[in-house]
């Protein structure tokens, strides 16, 4: 919350507010998360009773929670800056001796910003599912779990305290396993649930390792008493909370090393990959980093990683982005690298806080946007993904056309394009932190041109290339109204964000914010990028521009081989993580098997025949035992003698 | 105050030492547990004389009348209700055990007596007359050490024997396991059964036979086995019937047929009738 | 003539009794050998009490009889059930509490 250095925001004082009790309209953030989890808990427990109308149900609870938001943003703007952070305290969750912790709420800029998104682009896309699950038999299970899905991710941007965010984050990892294998009798779906679920898990680990160290180091595990004494904590604990909560941020946001779910994700229903890579579940990374600036801003080593993990991100997504024929996998590999950006900027310190943010609320819009066309696409073509067997859809779908063509120039930065100013701000403050970084965003920007430009071409422009069966169409207005509002929101968000709502002043408070001159000026490096980025849509034009063959070529570069295969890295995390674990546990089965179990089985072996030969002493008959009895009376005897009885 | 052993004594014990040990070694050598309980018996009153000549006359009684007396005769009790003819076989079942019992035994008893001797040489006997005399008597001293230091032994003595008897009483009694068959349950029973539900036929008594193995003759002629015990038939200790002795009662009621007839020709006779009374 | 030789006669029956109790397998005829080396253990009793010129040992020797008289009546009666269940006194009969 501190912003040392030059505060561009004249009004924003440099000083840790203490949140105000949230008294008036704020005295219902609770209702923001107890909607949805209402909606979740009657559509998943009341069966089909309500299969009608369950549906209305789960839209309507994530559209009133959005109504709320809106209303809770205006109050807030209402407000200096000083007085829009609130607290709730609900109840007082777990007292064991020191530990101490309350199921309570922080409602301030920040927060406020990932509800507007959570709720308005949860809300177009519950809305747009409604179409899109029409002939689903599970149409009222998956709204709840859609619905339980809006409710963690809330509980987790709401939480004022780690724990509490870590069940948000928890249920945000439940859900999108629930959903990512809401087809769970398709094996892919299964498996692809089941390694997300895992992948996450390390991630988890990470986080549950970070609140205990926060705990042991500061008693406490509240944001506001973390931050404020993370100055005294060492060096090098504070340096293993950011890498552990780097970690987990990994996991959440598919960064590397934990990427590999992300494309296997897109077995689920497009509106969920929509809620996955738009409004949920990935942001949740980028939130959690951006919440601990305080401890990211004191740890020079911790934040230097976040930058190196969030380029090689950016980069490797971007590649496997190129190299997909599968529209859904070619905008997870886009999301992959958009996400790359914001933890770059997330970790460039108080100068890129506030444009991960930004970034991230616009990436939200033109996704969202994106994937729905996507599923739009889908919806007409027979649920095909193949963009091989796409092309020329912009006659029959003229609205999806024109939504992914808004969504298609915001992401690759064309102004004046909500992507543009978000995008632009992120490569700035990469060069004003360090050259190479700066150029690798600038080349990433380059190549989101090219692939997205070739998923755009490949899709609507170009000749027809369609199955036999295929009968494409648009999509009923319950699917292109949504559309055509992210559609909009993609084209003006980010310019309004930036010029009319200030975002940068709005968020100045939370995440501190400080500019540093750099060499380049700024005009001639945004055409720089402008220019990248249109050579990289023009290779694409010339390479997919005519033709394209419906069977993916054969004879290309090692790079495309290696991105068609995400970059190997399946086959990473199966030589680093599950081969070994495979031989470590066929090991200990060995070692249980042979050298526990024969250990235990010997003694065992040695106590039974050397009780079976003993036993034989009591052969039942009297007279032996009386005969035993003379042998020691003897001895006794004997012994006496020799002590000198006498 | 010593008291030296003299000669009678010594002769009163060597006749007894010798009486004892042949009636112990009896004992254990006879093969027939009855031998076994007279030669004990030998010993015993042998050693009632030891006692007896040891200044305790009161022991002496008691173990001819509660050792020789009540405890032997239990003995012989026992040995009767288990079977007089009782024997060991001679084979010894476990492996060894009878050397080992005999080597093992003369071993102790070497180690015993070579202890004891070892311990005694030269021992000087006090001797009892002081105690006995002093209240009168053997018995007059005894009863009041039982009756002073001893009275809690003495009590608990007494509850065991308690103890005891019940316990042999317990040891002894047999569980029933159903009620009691009354005579009307015999009887349904013994008809259910469908063997001879009345009485068996007596044996066959003529005027000059009462005897039990004397079978009953049915109307033709022919002998009616049943009439005479079980073992008595499975012996085949049957009286031959005597033939002529019929004939010759035949021809005598035949010709005496005016004074009636005459079906039993022993109804008369009071002294004839061994079988039950129908 | 010595007071030990009365020591000596009852160490003697007592090794008698005890080798007869370990050959013997009629069981009365165990119980029999039993009671010679309790009567052997009397002997030693009485001949000690007449040694050391108190009665003492003369009453042990009389609870000895006593407690040999209750034993006679229980072990008799155990003789007597296990013959009416086995059909047999030996005692090696009863042998089934083993291995």
């Amino acid at each position: 919350m501190i912003g040392n250095g030059a505060i561009i925001a004249a009004d924003v004082a440099p000083i840790l507010e203490p949140s105000s009790a949230a008294t008036g309209i704020f005295a219902w953030i609770w209702l923001l998360i107890a909607l949805p989890l209402a909606g979740a808990i009657v559509l998943l427990t009341t069966g089909r009773w309500t299969n009608r109308f369950g549906h209305l149900i789960g839209v309507a609870t994530v559209v009133i929670a959005a109504g709320l938001a809106i209303a809770m943003l205006i109050e807030m703007m209402g407000r200096s800056a000083e007085a829009r952070s609130f607290e709730q305290t609900l109840y007082s969750w777990v007292f064991a001796g020191q530990f101490q912790v309350d199921v309570a709420f922080q409602l301030d800029q920040l927060s406020m910003v990932f509800v507007l998104l959570i709720t308005i682009v949860g809300s177009l896309i519950h809305i747009y599912s409604i179409g899109y699950m029409a002939h689903d038999p599970d149409r009222r299970r998956f709204f709840g779990f859609l619905n339980l899905f809006v409710a963690a991710m809330l509980l987790l941007v709401l939480a004022d305290n780690y724990l509490l965010l870590y069940v948000g984050w928890e249920g945000v990892g439940l859900a999108s396993f629930l959903l990512i294998g809401f087809w769970q009798y398709k094996p892919s779906a299964a498996a692809a649930a089941k390694k997300a679920f895992v992948i996450n898990r390390v991630g988890d680990v990470g986080l549950s390792l970070a609140i205990m160290l926060m705990f042991v180091t500061f008693g406490s595990v509240t944001f506001e008493s973390v931050f404020s004494s993370a100055g005294g904590a060492s060096d090098s604990t504070l340096t293993w909370i950011g890498l552990l909560l780097l970690l987990a941020a990994a996991g959440k946001s598919a960064q590397f090393p934990l990427q590999a779910w992300l494309l296997d994700a897109m077995e689920g229903p497009t509106p969920v990959s929509a809620l996955i890579h738009a409004a949920t579940m990935v942001t949740a990374g980028v939130y959690l980093i951006v919440r601990s600036n305080a401890i990211y801003d004191k740890t020079v080593f911790a934040a230097t990683t976040v930058v190196v993990i969030g380029v090689i991100t950016m980069i490797i997504g971007a590649v496997i982005g190129s190299a997909k024929d599968d529209i859904k996998k070619a905008l997870a590999g886009s999301t992959m690298s958009q996400i790359g950006y914001m933890v770059l900027a997330a970790g460039l310190g108080p100068v890129g806080y506030v444009f991960a943010i930004f970034h991230l609320l616009t990436h939200g819009v033109f996704k969202a946007n994106l994937f729905l066309s996507a599923g739009s696409v889908m919806h007409g073509m027979n649920n095909g993904v193949d963009m091989r067997r796409f092309g020329a859809l912009r006659a029959v779908m003229m609205i999806t056309f024109g939504a992914f063509m808004f969504g298609y120039l915001a992401i690759i930065g064309i102004p004046p394009f909500s992507g543009f100013y978000s995008k632009d701000k992120i490569i700035l403050a990469a060069f004003e932190q360090n050259t190479i970084v700066g150029i690798s965003a600038v080349l990433a920007a380059g190549i989101t041109g090219f692939y997205m430009t070739r998923m755009f071409t490949m899709t609507f422009l170009g000749k027809a290339r369609w199955d036999d069966d295929a009968h494409p169409h648009e999509s009923p207005p319950v699917m292109t109204i949504p559309l055509i509002v992210l559609a909009i929101g993609s084209l003006g968000l980010g310019a309004s964000l930036y010029y009319w709502g200030d975002i940068v002043e709005w968020l100045a408070p939370v995440t501190g914010y400080e500019s540093r001159p750099i060499a380049i000026p700024t005009t001639v490096l945004e055409a720089i990028t402008l220019v990248i980025v249109l050579i990289g849509v023009a290779i694409a034009v010339l390479m997919y521009g005519k033709s394209v063959p419906i069977e993916p070529p054969q004879k290309v570069s090692v790079l495309t081989i290696a991105a068609r295969n995400n970059l190997y890295d399946d086959a990473t995390n199966d030589i680093v993580a599950v081969r070994p674990t495979w031989y470590a546990a066929r090991f200990l089965v060995w070692f249980d098997n042979r050298i526990v179990d024969g250990a235990v089985n010997a003694s065992a072996a040695f106590v039974g025949g050397a009780s079976g030969r003993l036993r034989r002493l009591q052969n039942g008959f009297t007279r032996s035992y009386a005969l035993v009895m003379v042998i020691g009376v003897i001895v006794v005897f004997g012994v006496l003698a020799l002590v000198g009885l006498s | 105050m010593i008291e030296q052993i003299g000669t009678g004594e010594a002769v009163v014990f060597w006749v007894c030492a010798v009486l004892s040990v042949v009636g112990a070694l009896g004992l254990i050598l006879s093969r027939r547990a009855v031998h076994s309980a007279l030669w004990l018996a030998l010993t015993m009153i042998s050693l009632a004389v030891l006692y007896i000549a040891n200044a305790a006359p009161f022991l002496g009684m008691v173990q001819i009348i509660v050792y020789t007396g009540a405890v032997m005769m239990l003995f012989l009790f026992v040995l009767m209700v288990v079977g007089v003819d009782a024997s060991d076989s001679l084979v010894e079942t476990i492996r060894g055990q009878r050397w080992a019992a005999i080597i093992l035994g003369l071993g102790f008893g070497m180690l015993l007596t070579a202890g004891i001797a070892n311990a005694l040489v030269g021992a000087q006997m006090v001797g009892l007359d002081g105690p006995n005399s002093q209240y009168g008597g053997n018995v007059e001293g005894l009863a009041r050490l039982l009756f002073s230091d001893y009275l809690v032994a003495f009590e608990i003595v007494a509850a065991l024997l308690i103890v005891a008897a019940v316990g042999a009483l317990v040891l002894a009694h047999r569980e029933k396991w159903q009620p009691k068959l009354t005579q009307r349950d015999l009887a349904i029973q013994r008809v259910r059964t469908g063997l001879h539900p009345g009485n068996q036929p007596p044996p066959g008594v003529y005027a000059r036979h009462n005897s039990v193995d004397t079978p009953a003759l049915l109307p033709d002629g022919s002998i009616a086995e049943q009439s005479v015990p079980e073992p008595l038939r499975v012996r085949g200790d049957l009286r031959p019937v005597d033939t002529a002795a019929i004939t010759e009662t035949t021809e005598l009621a035949e010709g005496h047929a005016a004074d009636g007839p005459r079906d039993h020709p022993v109804a008369d006779d009071p002294g004839s009738s061994p079988g039950e009374g129908r | 003539m010595n007071p030990e030789n009365y020591i000596i006669l009852s160490g003697v029956l007592f090794t008698i009794g005890a080798i007869g109790v370990l050959v013997r397998r009629n069981a009365i005829v165990v119980f029999m050998s039993v009671e010679l080396m309790l009567n052997a253990a009397n002997l030693a009793f009485v001949a000690f009490a007449r040694i050391n010129g108190n009665l003492d040992g003369q009453v042990v020797a009389f609870f000895v009889m006593v407690v040999a008289a209750a034993e006679v009546v229980v072990g008799l009666a155990i003789i007597v059930t296990v013959f009416r269940s086995r059909r047999s006194a030996s005692i090696d009969e009863p042998n089934l509490l083993k291995y």
